[in-house]
């Protein structure tokens, strides 16, 4: 059994026959060939499969490719033109908030979430924002000084 | 002159990739035609397979091929042990790549299945029917060495893989003679590496000219391809291994697998690419642990707080098989540690490497180090309770004095150089130590319980001389090689035989070749990983690539140097003894303005219209680095916590690191370093731990059980450094990547012990989870 998925993913428009458990990361990764998103746990815990579903941060191992229908994508791919960086991105680059980099778009889109629902926030916050995501091996210290970074550079905007 | 690029915190050159997702993992390869792998594990700790019934799965959808034990029996060879130790009567019991007859731990493989789609592999595995007959597990090392215990192999009887002593001086006159001997029983709990890519690979056979290619997540790809060439036949020059990104190891990268090499045999057999990729379930019980001591210890020592004597029993669990490098950890790495940074003239440790049913250990982040630090940092709370001084003053009247250029210690070893109170010092000085202790007294009125915990550490790494590797049984050798090639515009490219995967030395040795030569960072290229295009190397671990990869490459650039020096007094028809060089710029003495850059000096060399008589066209140098020693790191850590006896719940208030690493490269990653580490050595005091159930089922076999440090739980960590150079190593580095680990677990412990002291609680198992605590502080109410 398939099921017709329209999605639009980082702008482009697809039309795809899905099986109805594919889940969202496998259809980014194995389909359409965005493997920037990286799969880093079975149960949701790790975060580094993060992307943004109509501008909202979602694991997408946890929501099926059909859940996508109708909606917009953003991977990391597309977060920023090609040879160009978003702030979080530049921020995480700045601030050595990344070692192997595995855990790193993950971490960039929680940072896009965090600093949608609070643009200012306290070192505090920014630690609590990012539980739902795992790093092994920053310590997470750098990637705090990487989101207050980019909350500067993008001055409050949402 | 612009400050010098050597000791700048530089960005890192590997970034841009990885925060676009445009860096390839191994997971993220795709050939044409490729097929997908996926393994049957085993359900049970210990079982004797009686049927195997592929049936079912081969006619599943999309199934290609489904393999067993007899598939590859004589096929693939067994798994080899790479480190035989040696005087330790070591028996290697043999690692099948497919368990045929028994199973001996949860996660053996069994069976596996090829189909078009991941999918359909995984659904395949399900239709795989086995009849086990299930027999008695073991899981606790010092339980396994109990007459009466099942036993794992015939080979190993009483399940001791080894028996390894070390000793120095006379300990038994030692503890003889103590005005004072303190005990303890620790146990090191076993630990899940849990890097955050899981393990993975991609095989490619090419049947025409009989060539393997093997994309796979290792820390050494060298090391893959020469045990890869043993295990499946395939001769060295005929098996290309490549590392790309890697995804963090921390040491369960470092060993071959089972997976990778049946994945090559699936291509192989099949004639078409293969994938295979762990999930995490899968990583928790196929991959390497870390830990699992249980550590029978005591200290002598005198009334005035001289520390005379250690001597430990330590049976180290190593899981079903020996892993590659396993026997080397808790017995090189660990017990030549015995003494630290200590004036000790007396030690003696008898250690047993224990076959238990469980997945097999390998180095994690430290590997042996911080067991032997935890253990020493330990004794030495203990005993300055015993004789009731402060831990700080008892670390001080045994300290090592500073030295510059070796100390022998009583296990044997020659450590390179070291200030341990200067890192004390600055340690204590930065966290304010007495006002901190008046605090404690202040709050403890309140009914508040602040711990101070301190730690001096010295670790050994950079490993290391081949001729000791040699001598200590590590089937390779040790050292390292680079290539630094010139092309005519002047940019560069570095091939290296080690393997970076998070550490950043893309950056870091394009430094090191700036900072000699003048080059900019951006037109230098480091190349690793694939064993087409690098020279041989023996991979990252051991904190060893800067310490011994970056030595190889200063060499190779000062090769250049001399080449280049002698070509510039050529165009400039000088004699080289004449020339003088600075910022890129070879020049006569005196007469800076008439100068060659390196970049004309590369263009000529290339093109060869006017070379000295002699001289070999190309500006390309390769090198060899052999250590004379390894290096020894050392620092001091303090940690503050606050206990909430009611609740049993540890604050971690504030963490001091002062590490010694000698002259930095880069500031910010070495800080990068220390955070990690520092991290992980966290989780293993207040979060981690593998809990197997008595049959061998592991209970913590998801990120839901096994609790890794998050964001939230951790303070900022005050990262400071002394600068004690090595003084054999070109540059003078020693190596950062487990120093934080190796200090972090004991100084956090010992903090909380001290915290809790007040209300009579001596101990808590680790990790301090709240329930523990609570439970010893319960007991120590109920005692009082």
């Amino acid at each position: 059994m398939v099921v017709s998925v329209s999605v639009s993913v980082n702008g482009q428009p697809y039309k795809d026959q899905l099986e109805p458990r594919l889940l969202l990361v496998h259809y980014l990764r194995d389909h359409l060939g965005l493997t920037g998103t990286k799969i880093a746990c079975d149960t949701s815990q790790c975060g580094a499969c993060t992307v943004l579903l109509d501008g909202v941060a979602v694991k997408s191992c946890t929501c099926l490719a059909v859940q996508a229908d109708g909606a917009a994508v953003t991977t990391i791919e597309g977060l920023a033109a090609p040879g160009t960086l978003h702030p979080i991105q530049e921020a995480f680059w700045n601030k050595h908030g990344l070692q192997c980099g595995f855990c790193t778009p993950g971490m960039v889109f929680a940072t896009h979430e965090l600093l949608r629902q609070n643009p200012n926030p306290s070192a505090d916050a920014i630690r609590h924002g990012l539980e739902g995501n795992l790093c092994r091996c920053t310590g997470y210290q750098n990637i705090v000084r990487a989101v207050q970074t980019a909350a500067a550079a993008m001055g409050g905007r949402r | 002159m612009s400050a010098r690029i050597f000791g700048s915190a530089i960005r890192r050159r590997e970034d841009p990739r990885l925060l676009t997702g445009t860096g390839t993992f191994t997971d993220d390869i795709s050939l044409p035609g490729m097929v997908y792998a996926a393994m049957l594990r085993s359900p049970h700790a210990h079982a004797r397979i009686k049927r195997i019934d592929t049936t079912r799965a081969k006619g599943a959808p999309g199934v290609l091929a489904v393999y067993t034990g007899a598939d590859t029996a004589g096929v693939l060879k067994p798994m080899p042990c790479a480190w035989l130790i040696p005087n330790s009567n070591l028996k290697v019991a043999e690692y099948p790549v497919m368990a045929r007859d028994v199973v001996h731990y949860v996660g053996d493989v069994v069976a596996v299945v090829v189909a078009k789609t991941a999918y359909q592999a995984f659904d395949a595995v399900e239709q795989i029917d086995v009849d086990y007959t299930p027999l008695d597990a073991v899981v606790d090392p010092q339980k396994a060495a109990a007459s009466g215990a099942v036993q794992l192999h015939e080979s190993a009887p009483g399940n001791v893989a080894f028996h390894w002593t070390v000793a120095g001086g006379d300990t038994d006159a030692a503890f003889k003679k103590a005005d004072v001997v303190v005990k303890d029983r620790i146990v090191q709990q076993r630990l899940i590496p849990t890097a955050m890519e899981t393990r993975s690979a991609v095989a490619q056979w090419t049947a025409a000219s009989g060539e393997l290619t093997l994309w796979n997540t290792t820390q050494n790809p060298h090391i893959v391809r020469f045990i890869g060439s043993i295990v499946t036949g395939v001769p060295e020059d005929k098996l290309r291994v490549v590392a790309p990104e890697v995804g963090g190891g921390f040491g369960s990268k470092i060993p071959q697998y089972p997976g990778e090499f049946l994945t090559a045999f699936a291509a192989m057999k099949l004639n078409r690419p293969v994938k295979w990729t762990e999930t995490r379930s899968e990583n928790f019980v196929a991959t390497t642990h870390g830990r699992d001591h249980v550590q029978e210890v005591e200290m002598a020592g005198t009334r005035d707080g001289r520390i005379t004597g250690v001597r430990a029993t330590v049976w180290a669990g190593m899981g079903a098989y020996l892993s590659a490098a396993a026997p080397g950890i808790p017995t090189i790495l660990h017990g030549l540690m015995l003494s630290g940074p200590y004036q000790i003239p007396a030690v003696h440790e008898d250690v047993y490497g224990m076959y238990t049913n469980t997945t097999p250990v390998e180095a994690y982040r430290g590997a042996g180090r911080p067991e032997a630090t935890y253990m020493l940092e330990r004794l030495i709370d203990r005993f300055a309770q015993a004789v009731g001084k402060d831990p700080v003053e008892v670390r001080r009247t045994n300290l090592i004095p500073p030295f510059t250029n070796g100390h022998t210690v009583s296990t044997g070893l020659a450590y390179d150089s070291g200030n341990y109170s200067a890192a004390l010092d600055k340690a204590l000085s930065h966290i304010g130590y007495p006002a901190l202790r008046k605090e404690q007294e202040t709050l403890r009125k309140q009914g508040r319980y602040l711990g101070i915990g301190v730690t001096t550490y010295v670790e050994i790494c950079g490993l290391g001389p081949s001729q000791v590797a040699g001598a200590v049984g590590f089937q390779g050798g040790l050292w390292e090689s680079a290539i630094v090639r010139f092309h005519p515009s002047g940019k560069v490219n570095v091939f290296i035989g080690t393997k970076p995967h998070g550490q950043g030395e893309e950056t870091t040795f394009a430094q090191i070749v700036s900072d000699e030569l003048g080059v900019d960072v951006n037109d230098i290229k480091v190349v690793h990983g694939d064993t087409d295009k690098t020279p041989m190397g023996w991979g990252t671990y051991g904190s060893r690539t800067t310490a011994v990869g970056g030595a190889a490459l200063v060499l190779a650039v000062r090769k250049i140097k001399d080449k280049a020096k002698a070509l510039a007094a050529h165009l400039l028809e000088a004699s080289v003894e004449d020339m003088d060089y600075a910022d890129g710029r070879f020049f006569v003495k005196g007469a800076p303005a008439k100068a060659k850059t390196i970049q004309d000096i590369a263009l000529m060399a290339n093109v060869a219209w006017n070379m000295p008589a002699g001289m070999e066209a190309g500006l390309e140098a390769s090198s060899f680095y052999d250590p004379p020693n390894f290096v020894y790191p050392f620092g001091a850590h303090v940690a503050v916590v606050e206990v909430e006896p009611d609740t049993g719940r540890v604050v971690l208030k504030r963490y001091v690191a002062v590490d010694d690493c000698g002259p930095q490269i880069n500031p910010m990653i070495v800080e990068g370093q220390v955070h990690g580490g520092v991290v992980q050595g966290i989780g293993q005091a207040l979060w981690e731990e593998a809990v197997y159930d008595d049959r061998g089922q592991l209970l913590t076999g998801s990120l839901m059980d096994y609790a890794i440090p998050r964001a939230d739980l951790l303070p900022d960590i005050e990262v400071l450094s002394t600068v004690t150079p090595s003084p054999h190593h070109p540059l003078g580095v020693k190596g950062i990547g487990e120093a934080g680990t190796i200090a972090s677990t004991c100084t956090v412990y010992n903090a909380v012990i001290d915290a809790l002291r007040p209300l009579g609680v001596n101990e808590v198992p680790m990790p301090l989870k709240p329930e523990r605590v609570w439970h010893a502080v319960r007991a120590a109410r109920k005692g009082a």
